[in-house]
C-alpha cells in the first residue's frame, strides 16, 4: 500500500538578512492534522521532497490551542494561526467528515509586515511597545489588601470581556493596508486595548493620556476603514466598533485640549 | 548587602509575574527571563477559574473549609502551613485581581460570580468566561509592563535559563542563560533567583500543557543539587480532547456548570449520541458518587473513566472515549463556557452545544516540583521557586482552580522572601563561580553541535512520551515502572548519539529543544523512581498491587537528590499539625 502524503511548500530564510527561498516537503497524511503537527512531522524527518537533507523549520508556538497568540503565519497566503488551521479543511474538506483533496499543496510563509527572525518566526515586539505607549493597564495603588473592587454591572463585563480576549497575534496589523512604515499606524489591537482600559472604572483615570497618545501621526486617524482586521481576527474582537468609539473619543479630547490651551 | 538587591525571576507565567510585581513594588529591580514573551506563557491556557472562599452565594463557605477541601483533596500529602496561608489569602487575591481590571463574570448586583469546581460542595471558583487564566495573566502582564516602562523591570524574553551559577559554598550568585536568537550563552549576576518555570507535561509527549512546559529548568537545578519533591504525583485530567499533537483540555467548568459524563448502557449501541434516550445512558459518576456526582476530584474521575473504558470495555464505539455532555444546558450556561466550547468546535468540528463531546483523560499537571521551604526557598541558598514548578500546596492531587491561586500566592511569598534573603547575603568571593559555569555550559553546547551520531532528538522524545504515558500515568505497576526506567536509561544512552540536522547558530530551535530533552530524560527518572518506591495508592498515584493508602509508611514527602548520575530518594515528614489525616472517601451521600 502506498502511503498517502501531502505536499507543503515552506518559505524559508536562515536569518534576518539572508535571502528567502522555498522548500517543498512531502509528509505522511493523517486525518485531523493541524499546521503545527505538520511542522512537527518535518522536524521528525527533515528531508525535502527531492530527498535532500534539510533542517527543522523555525516557527513560534506554545499553547497549540489558539490562546497564546504565538503561531500567526501566512497559510495559503492568508494570515492565520497555525495551531488552529486544520489540514483537512485547507485541503478542501469544508464539512466535517468530507474527504480532503491530497493533490493540493499547502503553502506556508512568515507574516509579511514584521521583520523575519528565521523561517516562519517574525519579530512582533512592536505591538508590546504600542501597548506601553497607550498605558494599557489599570494603575492600581498597590497589591496590598485594599478590600473589594467597586461593583460592576454584568453589562460592562459583557462589553469588556470580548476586548480582553485579544491574544496579541498581530494578524489585524498584518492584514491592514494602513499598517506600514509610512503611516506608522499603531493598528487595531492597540486601539481595542485602549477601549478596554478606558472602560474599566479604575483604568479610566488614564483615559485622557491614552486618547492623546492615539491622536496625531500613527494614531487613530491613519485608519482607512478597510475593515480587514475585523474579518481576519481569530478571536472575533469587535474591532471596527472599538475603532469608531475611540475615534470619537480622540476627536472630543482634541477639541477639549484645543480650548483649554 | 548595601546596594539594591539584584533579583532574577525566571518564567513569566502567573507565578513569575506575581513575584516580579511584589519586588518592583517594594522598590527592588528585577531581570525577568522567559523563553516565550511572557504574555504567551502557558498560564493563558487555564480556563475554568480561581478558587477563593469569598462566600458570596450564602452557602456559609469559609477559608477553613477551603483549607480542609485542599488538604483532603490532596490526600493529606501537602504540608498544611502553606495551604492554610494560601487559602486565607485567597479572598484578598481575588479582590486584587478584580482591582487590576480582570473581567470576572458578575452577578446582576454587580458582585463577583462564582461557580462550583471539583472536590468541593461550595461555589468557590471565580471566573472570566472560560478563559480565566488568559485574563489573569494579562492583568499581571499589564502591571509588569507598567513597571517595565518605569525602568524597574528588565525583560529578557526569548532567553532560556540553563543553570544556576553557584559559588564555592554552593550559594547562588546568578544564572547562565542562552539567547534563543543569537544562541549566545552568558551568565548574569544576581543575589537571589526565583524559578517559576511551570509544569513538565512534555515529558509525557502529549499532554494538555504548552510546548515549553518541559520541566527542563527544574531538572537542571535538580542536577545541580536541588531536591525535587513528590515527582511521582502527576495529575491526569479526566476530560481532554484526544488530538494529533496535543490533548486539548475540556475544563472542569463544563461539569461545574452542569455537564454530565456518560456512556451508552449497551456497548453495542450504534445510535448517534443525541438520539440515545435517558434510560439508555449510563451516568457512571453520578451513580457511583451521589454526593459529588460529576464533580468528584480529578484523580477519581480519571480512574473511573479509565475503568469504564479498559475494564468494562464500555468506551464509545469500543474506542478510549466517553461522552462529556453540555448539550442539555440552558443557553446562558453554555454562554459562560463559550471559550472552551469554541475550542471543541474548532478542533473537532462538532458543535458541543448540540452534540455530546468525546473525551478521554490526559496528562495535565505536576503536583511535584522543586522542594521549597515555607518561604519558597529551595535547599540551594538564594534559589527560590514558585508556581507549578514547586511542589508545595497540592499534595497528592490538585483540586481544580487551586493552581492559579497557588501560583499567585507562591509568587507573592517568593518575591519578598527573596528580597529579605539578600539583606544578609555575604559578599561574593572572586567571580562567584560565573566563569566556571559558563565554561561548563559552553562545553555542553559544543559537544552537542559536534556530535556525529545518528539519533533524531524528536524521535527520542516521542519514545520517552509513549513510555511515560504507558507506565507512569493513571495505573502503575512495579514491573511496568521498572521497564519504564530501563527504557529511559536506554534513551539516555542513545542521547549520546544524538545528531542535530541543524547546526547553525541562529534561532536554532531544535538545538534548544535537544538540550531540554536531556533534562526531560533525567527528570523522567525521578518521576518513575518515586512511583516505583511508593508502594501505596494516594491521590493521583494509583497502584492496584497496593490499592490502599499507607500513612504509616508513606505519609511522607518524597525527596529526590541527584547522586552519582541517578535519583536517590529519601522521605520527609509532612506537616499535619492542623488537620488530622482521615480516610478520603467521596462515595457516601
Ligand atoms: C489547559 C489547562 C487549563 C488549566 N486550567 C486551570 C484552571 O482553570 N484553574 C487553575 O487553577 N489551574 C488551571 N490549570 C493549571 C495552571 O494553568 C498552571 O498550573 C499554571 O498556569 C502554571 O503557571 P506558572 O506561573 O507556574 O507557569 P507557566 O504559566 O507555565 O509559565 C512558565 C514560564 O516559564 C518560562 N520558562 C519555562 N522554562 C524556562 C527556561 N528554561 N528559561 C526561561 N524561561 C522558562 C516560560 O516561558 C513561561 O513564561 C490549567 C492548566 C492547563 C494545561
Ligand atoms: S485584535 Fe484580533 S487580530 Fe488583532 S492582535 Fe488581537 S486577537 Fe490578533
Ligand atoms: S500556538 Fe498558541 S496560538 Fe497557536
Amino acid at each position: 500500500m502506498t502511503e498517502r502524503t501531502i505536499k507543503v511548500e515552506v518559505k524559508r530564510q536562515s536569518g534576518p538578512d539572508a535571502k528567502a527561498f522555498t522548500e517543498t516537503f512531502e509528509i505522511p497524511y493523517r486525518p485531523n492534522m493541524n499546521i503545527t503537527s505538520l511542522l512537527g512531522e518535518i522536524a521528525l524527518n527533515p528531508r525535502a521532497i527531492n530527498g535532500a537533507e534539510s533542517t527543522p523549520i523555525t516557527y513560534d508556538s506554545n499553547c497549540l490551542e489558539e490562546i497564546c497568540g504565538s503561531c500567526a503565519m501566512l497559510i495559503n497566503g492568508k494570515a492565520m494561526m497555525a495551531c488552529s488551521a486544520l489540514v483537512d479543511k485547507l485541503l478542501g474538506a469544508v464539512e466535517h467528515g468530507q474527504k480532503p483533496d491530497l493533490s493540493k499543496t499547502i503553502t506556508l510563509a512568515p507574516l509579511s509586515k514584521f521583520p523575519v527572525v528565521r523561517d516562519l518566526a517574525v519579530d512582533r515586539s512592536v505591538l508590546f511597545e504600542n501597548l506601553k505607549a497607550v498605558k494599557a493597564w489599570v494603575p492600581i495603588d498597590g497589591t496590598y489588601d485594599l478590600g473589594a473592587a467597586p461593583r460592576q454591572h454584568p453589562q460592562i463585563q459583557e462589553e469588556r470581556y470580548p476586548l480582553s480576549n485579544c491574544i496579541s497575534c498581530t494578524i489585524c496589523m498584518e492584514v491592514c493596508p494602513q499598517f506600514n512604515d509610512v503611516t506608522g499606524f499603531v493598528g487595531a489591537a492597540t486601539i481595542a486595548q485602549t477601549k478596554l482600559f478606558n472602560m474599566d472604572p479604575a483604568g479610566s483615570v488614564l483615559k485622557e493620556e491614552r486618547l492623546r497618545a492615539l491622536a496625531g501621526d500613527g494614531g487613530i486617524q491613519e485608519c482607512g476603514f478597510a475593515q480587514n482586521c475585523v474579518q481576519a481576527c481569530p478571536k472575533q474582537l469587535p474591532l471596527t466598533e472599538a475603532i469608531s468609539d475611540i475615534g470619537r473619543d480622540v476627536f472630543i479630547q482634541q477639541v477639549k485640549d484645543f480650548f483649554t490651551h | 548587602m548595601a546596594a539594591a538587591p539584584r533579583i532574577i525571576v525566571i518564567g513569566g507565567g502567573l507565578a513569575g509575574l506575581s513575584a516580579v510585581i511584589k519586588i518592583a513594588e517594594a522598590g527592588g529591580t528585577v531581570d525577568l527571563f522567559s523563553i516565550v514573551p511572557v504574555k504567551r506563557s502557558h498560564s493563558v491556557c487555564a480556563q475554568g477559574g480561581i478558587n477563593a472562599a469569598k462566600d458570596l452565594k450564602g452557602e456559609g463557605d469559609t477559608v477553613l473549609k477551603h483549607f480542609d477541601d485542599t488538604v483532603y483533596g490532596g490526600d493529606f500529602l501537602a504540608n498544611q502551613t502553606p495551604v492554610k496561608n494560601m487559602t486565607a489569602q485567597g479572598p484578598a487575591i481575588i479582590d486584587l485581581l478584580d482591582r487590576m481590571g480582570v473581567p470576572f463574570n458578575r452577578t446582576p448586583e454587580g458582585l463577583l460570580d462564582f461557580r462550583r469546581f471539583g472536590g468541593t460542595l461550595y461555589q468557590r471558583t471565580a471566573f472570566a468566561g472560560a478563559t480565566t487564566g488568559q485574563q489573569l495573566l494579562y492583568a499581571l502582564d499589564e502591571q509588569v509592563r507598567r513597571f517595565e516602562s518605569e525602568g524597574k523591570v528588565k525583560k529578557y524574553e526569548g532567553w532560556e535559563f540553563l543553570s544556576a551559577v553557584l559559588d564555592n559554598n554552593g550559594v547562588c550568585r546568578g544564572i547562565c542563560a542562552m539567547d534563543l536568537r543569537s544562541m549566545e550563552t552568558r551568565t548574569f549576576a544576581a543575589d537571589a533567583i526565583i524559578v517559576c518555570t511551570g509544569g513538565n507535561g512534555a515529558i509525557f509527549g502529549k499532554s494538555t500543557n504548552s510546548v515549553v512546559c518541559t520541566g527542563s529548568a527544574q531538572s537542571a537545578l535538580y542536577q545541580q543539587g536541588a531536591f525535587y519533591a513528590n515527582g511521582e504525583f502527576i495529575q491526569v485530567h479526566p476530560t481532554a480532547i484526544p488530538g494529533e499533537d496535543k490533548l486539548r483540555l475540556m475544563s472542569e467548568s463544563a461539569r461545574g456548570e452542569g455537564g454530565r459524563v456518560w456512556v451508552p448502557r449497551d456497548k453495542n449501541d450504534k445510535r448517534a449520541a443525541q438520539s440515545i434516550p435517558e434510560p439508555d445512558r449510563w451516568y457512571f459518576l453520578e451513580e457511583r458518587y451521589p454526593k459529588y456526582g460529576n464533580l468528584v476530584p480529578r484523580d477519581i474521575a480519571t480512574r473511573e473513566i479509565f475503568k469504564v473504558v479498559y475494564e468494562d470495555g464500555m468506551g464509545i464505539d469500543g474506542q478510549p472515549m466517553v461522552y462529556l455532555d453540555v448539550s442539555h444546558l440552558a443557553p446562558e450556561k453554555q454562554h459562560k463556557l463559550e471559550g472552551i466550547l469554541e475550542i471543541y468546535e474548532k478542533f473537532v468540528g462538532d458543535d458541543p452545544r448540540k452534540v455530546p463531546m468525546k473525551i478521554f483523560p490526559g496528562v495535565h499537571y505536576t503536583m511535584g516540583g522543586l522542594w521549597v521551604d515555607f518561604n519558597q526557598q529551595t535547599n540551594i541558598p538564594g534559589v527560590f521557586a514558585a508556581g507549578e514548578a514547586d511542589y508545595s500546596i497540592h499534595g497528592a492531587n490538585r483540586l481544580g482552580a487551586n493552581s492559579l491561586l497557588s501560583c499567585i500566592y507562591g509568587g507573592f511569598v517568593a518575591g519578598p522572601q527573596a528580597m529579605a534573603y539578600t539583606k544578609n547575603l555575604p559578599a561574593q568571593v572572586g567571580d562567584g563561580g560565573h566563569a566556571a559555569e559558563l565554561k561548563r555550559q559552553n562545553e555542553k553546547n559544543s559537544a552537542l553541535l559536534n556530535n556525529k551520531g545518528t539519533e533524531n532528538p524528536f524521535k527520542i522524545w516521542r519514545e520517552l512520551g509513549e513510555n511515560m504515558t504507558k507506565h507512569a500515568t493513571i495505573v502503575r505497576y512495579n514491573a511496568g515502572l521498572d521497564e519504564a526506567d530501563a527504557k529511559i536509561v536506554e534513551l539516555l544512552d542513545r542521547y549520546k548519539n544524538v545528531n542535530l540536522s541543524d547546526k547553525s547558530q541562529w534561532a536554532n530551535t531544535s538545538f534548544a529543544f535537544t538540550r531540554q530533552l536531556y533534562n526531560m530524560l533525567e527528570l523522567a527518572r525521578v518521576i518513575v523512581k518515586g512511583a516505583r518506591l511508593r508502594d501505596e495508592s494516594r491521590g493521583a498515584h494509583y497502584k492496584p498491587e497496593f490499592a490502599e493508602r499507607n500513612d504509616e509508611r508513606f505519609l511522607k514527602t518524597t525527596k529526590a537528590a541527584f547522586v552519582d548520575g541517578a535519583p536517590s530518594i529519601s522521605y520527609e515528614e509532612v506537616d499535619t499539625q492542623y488537620i488530622t489525616p482521615r480516610p478520603r472517601v467521596y462515595t457516601s451521600s
